[in-house]
């Protein structure tokens, strides 16, 4: 469903992606991690279309997203990790506005509204404003919302990021659940080792731009002589803390904090 | 098309809801025309001049249009972090339909503004000295969407160069202040200093007030079709700047 063949991104002189293949079955969740600035987000931007890869090449559900960039972008979903819906609409709105933006035709729509969010318990909300969801409301509209044009492919960057244990136990029921039933490609990025662990079939870690391992849960264990995945984490990658300059979102994220704005 | 549609419904859809923001930006409109209308239209009228309020409500109609519309295109730094707007960037639809819907839609909210002002006005004591008030109405509300689709594309441009709020305050202080002041809302075009003159030539609100003044009382200095194709061109050359800008984005 994804095939990458050494693929590589730089920016003037640094190679943020350098020389990375991998390939993720169709139906599989697939975990990428890494610390930060190891080139996770770099690598998602490219799948998604937003960045050109410097070289290499991708294959999205058999498209090349630099050549057939609308059919790449019909193929997936995508979780970012700020929210990316709007507060002055309702939920029900949200779902519309994206079902419109998708081509989704309007025969059934409702009903595939409603079944999205009957499934992540959102339904009954649905005409309240989103500016009076909770974090974790918000969440788990945005999973609904990049499920509903029937993607090949969801994208979750650090989809958890920020929520309670239940909320993030709930939501990787939803996203396993509506895997099974939709035979949906998984493909997420985590912060949270045993998250990883637990959901992911295959996981790749990325360090420094570079593939530096991939296998199952139980075989990167096995492989670094480790009991768990973090024990594994930190042997192949390091204990050092990785300093990442402050991006925009960044600075828009402290601006939203100091003036108490809440989104 | 229902691209461009469901994003001009977004822009217009939050203001309707934004009832403390629509309520908000008319606070600076409201003190100027009661400052200096009242303060200075003894003096306005002592030179001469004839009725300051008349003269001045079409300006600051024109200042609320340029307020809202640079401010709604301003605000897409914020929309494109954490909105909307991020989601249609990976949608499979062309970036020009999207910032198209969206500048429709932001200079519709301004348009709507501007009316609300236009009405606040005859509060203030502004009467319109015309004998088709309709039609000429009509004409306002046109030079009042002229102005608001140049300055949206405007704002629009610049949201897509930056990534933070860290350059707002330059824009205040360096695009939307000096148009506002060097654009004739608040003093007569007729009888400047030759530098000034030029500097308000230069200026594309300049255009738009002269068209509301020429509409609402009839007073304009120059010929309503020249404002109306001068603001058109604008409009088209900063939205066609705007659109490229836009499909540069990178998140």
């Amino acid at each position: 469903m994804i095939t990458v063949t050494n693929l590589t991104k730089k920016f003037g002189g640094f190679t943020a992606v350098d020389d990375v293949s991998f390939d993720v079955q169709k139906g599989e969740i697939f975990a990428f991690l890494g610390p930060n600035g190891a080139g996770k987000s770099t690598t998602i931007k490219m799948l998604t279309t937003l960045l050109h890869p410097t070289s290499g090449k991708i294959d999205i559900n058999g498209f090349d997203p630099v050549i057939h960039t609308h059919e790449v972008r019909q193929s997936f979903g995508i979780v970012f990790q700020d929210p990316s819906l709007d507060d002055e609409l309702t939920a029900y709105e949200n779902m519309y506005f994206h079902a419109v933006l998708y081509k989704v035709g309007t025969d059934g729509l409702r009903e595939r509204i409603r079944q999205l969010l009957e499934f992540v318990e959102l339904w009954d909300k649905k005409d309240v404003l989103v500016k009076n969801f909770s974090g974790g409301m918000k969440r788990r509209l945005e999973i609904a919302r990049s499920f509903l044009h029937h993607p090949k492919i969801i994208f979750l960057d650090e989809p958890t990021i920020g929520l309670d244990p239940q909320t993030r136990n709930h939501m990787w029921n939803y996203i396993k659940d509506l895997n099974r039933e939709e035979e949906t490609t998984v493909f997420f990025t985590t912060h949270y080792m045993e998250e990883a662990e637990r959901v992911a079939g295959r996981i790749a870690v990325i360090d420094h731009g570079k593939i530096v391992a991939r296998g199952t849960a139980a075989e990167l264990k096995r492989q670094t002589g480790t009991a768990n995945l973090e024990d594994a984490f930190l042997q192949l990658t390091g204990r050092t803390i990785r300093e990442e300059e402050a991006s925009g979102a960044d600075r828009m994220r402290s601006f939203a904090q100091r003036r108490g704005i809440r989104r | 098309m229902s691209t461009i549609y469901i994003m001009w419904l977004r822009q217009v859809k939050r203001y309707l809801r934004s009832r403390s923001r629509i309520i908000g930006a008319l606070g600076q409109p409201i003190l100027y025309l009661l400052a200096l209308g009242y303060g200075l239209g003894q003096v306005f009228q002592r030179a001469g001049q004839g009725n300051y309020i008349e003269f001045l409500a079409p300006g600051i109609i024109g200042m609320s249009v340029l307020f809202t519309s640079m401010f709604n295109g301003v605000e897409m730094i914020w929309d494109r972090q954490f909105g909307f707007l991020k989601e249609t960037m990976v949608a499979p639809v062309s970036r020009f339909n999207i910032m198209f819907g969206r500048v429709l839609g932001g200079a519709t909210v301004a348009t709507m503004q501007g009316l609300i002002v236009f009405v606040l006005s005859f509060a203030a004591g502004f009467r319109l000295h015309l004998t088709h008030p309709l039609v000429y109405t009509a004409l306002a509300v046109i030079f009042m969407f002229l102005i608001a689709l140049f300055f949206t594309a405007l704002g629009t441009g610049i949201a897509s160069m930056l990534t933070d709020f860290q350059g707002f305050q330059l824009i205040m202080s360096f695009v939307v202040m000096p148009t506002y002041f060097l654009s004739g809302a608040i003093f007569p075009l007729v009888g400047l200093p030759t530098v000034m003159k030029y500097i308000t030539r230069i200026d594309p609100l300049t255009y738009g007030v002269d068209g509301l003044r020429g509409s609402l009382i009839a007073s304009n200095t120059f010929a309503l079709g020249f404002d109306i194709a001068v603001l058109a061109i604008l409009s088209l050359i900063m939205l066609s700047i705007g659109s490229y800008l836009f499909s540069k984005i990178e998140i």
